[in-house]
């Protein structure tokens, strides 16, 4: 008996892209079972973690989500340095509702949501035609200018920032809000990247001229991107604000912006799985090496280096192409 | 008030554009936006001061040491690190970054804070110009400034690594093929870039003392110069430095202390925002927007 090894991903792949007939629970546990680990995994990992830990995940989520914020405009061709602008937008907003009408955080979160990414459009609506390293330059400074503002005009409590904000009911409920909301925004935005409307996003990418060539309005998606992207990232903020019961300056901090870039080379860019899965891993890392001190940041910046020299394409890509190059054996017809 | 903003504001463009020349140096040969210039630049004051109080050698010894140190720190980054990622700007960027982070925080985990850190001025005297009493150091920063200028642009037109330099960043395949090691002169470009990043640091530094958060303040000069001016434009950036020197002066003495740090953030977005390859940039208008 003659067998030869045989790549399980063909006859899936050829009979799943385009119409559904998968034939066995094998072949549809081969595609269901990288989109159910996310899921089933954050949901497990919720109930099993010690109340610290706990408290890591939700910040993972929340960098998870700036991340695939910051990989949505990378797609579109809008290299950010400065998610913190989306990030303390929707935190001030927020913050400041709270404080002066006293809203309740499910009013707040939505409402944060909506306007910061409104408003971060808006922001960046006169540079939409900067191409490259210029938008990135205006993506970087905004965040830091914004900063300054604030701390020289002492506006919405200054240095001190706003305080004794209102905290969401119970810790299961902070839990569960941000765990949904990246999950669906990570399905959610996959899907849409791989519609129509993602394609002509990608292919702003690619050649923004060709796709004007086609009668096609970049200026007008850009800002969808701009604003779906800023969204997003204002969510993280808001949320992360009554989380903590505080807004402040740090919120415009590099952090925020450095973090999220950091998990997209790691986890590797235009996937928005694989951003997640750089927050995934960067964040706790950075967690178990907090003993260390200020230890932490110098191998934290050292991570970034080694990475994008030995990885570039990230740890998804890799695990992906793993995935679909698993053989099995099976007998050759004679 | 009028007259001492005047001359302060001079010295002040002159630090400023003293800041920007490496990373502008380094960036208009190799197309490298070192983003760990503000580290180098805090490292080789640090490195002084090490040399100097615990090492005990000559103030001068110390100085040149460090200086070469940083040199080296710079042609070792460019052959390890930047060398393997060339021509991606975004993991340059990334990378680069990730050195300068790396370096600060070792330094401030290392216990470099505190009010003695600071490096003895070169003359400890103050003139006066007209009715304005200035110190002594900054004397020295204006005419080490102007030296440095001059130099540089003797050493690009003068040398023979100075005219290497020029013809990578006009062809680096013509330049090739004319037998020029692109890769071990851009090294050098880099390695330039840090020792001018170095000497800008032993010089400003003994007017306040040495914190490492003021290495990110350094390079946000940096890039607010250079962008202004136009990356990789020496006119340009002492055009933009002295332009933000003196925004950056008035902005202190008519305004507010709070706002100077606004000034330099304010003129990248201006700039950005009007004309993005600066105001002597010669870039494509196409490459910068659509």
């Amino acid at each position: 008996m003659e067998r030869r090894r045989e790549r399980i991903d063909r006859g899936i792949k050829v009979r799943s892209e385009d119409i559904f007939a998968l034939c066995s629970w094998r072949e549809m546990l081969y595609l269901a079972f990288p989109r159910l680990l996310p899921i089933v995994g954050l949901i497990l990992l919720s109930f099993v973690l010690s109340i610290y830990w706990q408290k890591v995940l939700l910040s993972v989520s929340v960098f998870a989500l700036l991340a695939i914020s910051w990989d949505i405009l990378a797609q579109t061709g809008m290299i950010s340095l400065g998610q913190a602008l989306f990030f303390g937008m929707g935190a001030y907003l927020a913050g400041i509702m709270n404080h002066t009408w006293g809203l309740s955080p499910f009013i707040t979160i939505p409402v944060a949501t909506v306007s910061g990414g409104l408003f971060c459009t808006l922001l960046l609506l006169p540079v939409l035609r900067l191409r490259g390293i210029y938008f990135s330059m205006v993506t970087l400074v905004l965040p830091l200018m914004l900063v300054r503002i604030v701390e020289a005009t002492k506006i919405f409590g200054g240095t001190e920032g706003l305080s004794g904000l209102g905290a969401l009911p119970s810790r299961w409920v902070e839990l569960y809000t941000v765990i949904l909301a990246l999950l669906a925004a990570l399905f959610g935005l996959r899907r849409l990247m791989g519609s129509d409307f993602g394609l002509v996003l990608k292919g702003i990418n690619d050649n923004d001229r060709s796709v004007m060539n086609a009668g096609i309005n970049i200026y007008w998606f850009k800002a969808q991107a701009l604003f779906i992207a800023g969204s997003v990232g204002a969510f993280a903020g808001a949320y992360m604000t009554h989380v903590y019961m505080f807004v402040g300056m740090p919120v415009f901090a590099l952090d925020y912006s450095i973090l999220p870039i950091a998990a997209a080379v790691v986890g590797g860019t235009g996937t928005l799985a694989g951003p997640m899965l750089g927050a995934f891993i960067l964040v706790p890392l950075s967690e178990i090496l907090r003993g260390l001190g200020g230890l932490r940041i110098v191998f934290y910046g050292l991570f970034l280096v080694v990475f994008t020299i030995a990885l570039p394409e990230g740890i998804f890509h890799y695990i992906c192409r793993k995935y679909q190059q698993f053989e099995r054996w099976v007998e050759v017809e004679t | 008030m009028l007259p001492s903003t005047l001359v302060y504001g001079f010295a002040n463009s002159i630090i400023l554009a003293l800041v920007a020349l490496g990373f502008n140096l380094t960036f208009g040969i190799s197309g490298v936006a070192n983003f760990a210039y503000g580290a180098l630049y805090i490292l080789a004051g640090f490195a002084a001061w090490v040399l100097f109080n615990s090492a005990g050698l000559p103030y001068i010894l110390a100085v040149l040491f460090s200086v070469l140190l940083t040199a080296l720190a710079g042609a070792l980054m460019y052959r390890f690190v930047i060398l393997r990622i060339k021509g991606m700007v975004l993991s340059e960027v990334i990378a680069t970054f990730g050195i300068g982070l790396a370096i600060l925080e070792l330094l401030k985990y290392l216990g470099f804070i505190g009010y003695e850190y600071n490096l003895p001025v070169f003359m400890d005297f103050s003139i006066d110009i007209g009715q304005v009493t200035i110190d002594m150091q900054r004397i020295c920063i204006v005419i080490i400034g102007m030296g440095l200028t001059g130099f540089l642009w003797f050493f690009t037109h003068h040398t023979r690594t100075g005219l290497r330099f020029r013809a990578i960043a006009q062809d680096e395949r013509t330049a090739l093929s004319l037998g020029i090691n692109a890769d071990r002169v851009a090294a050098l470009s880099v390695s330039f870039g840090a020792a001018y990043a170095a000497i800008a640091a032993i010089v400003i530094l003994p007017l306040g003392t040495i914190t490492v958060e003021h290495g990110y303040d350094v390079l946000i000069n940096a890039l607010a110069v250079c962008i202004v001016g136009g990356l990789g434009s020496t006119g340009g950036v002492i055009f933009a430095s002295f332009l933000i020197g003196y925004a950056e002066t008035f902005t202190a003495a008519y305004i507010g202390s709070h706002w100077v740090m606004l000034v330099p953030l304010a003129a990248i977005l201006a700039i950005l925002v009007i004309k993005p390859s600066g105001i002597f940039g010669q870039q494509k208008e196409l490459e910068e927007r659509i």
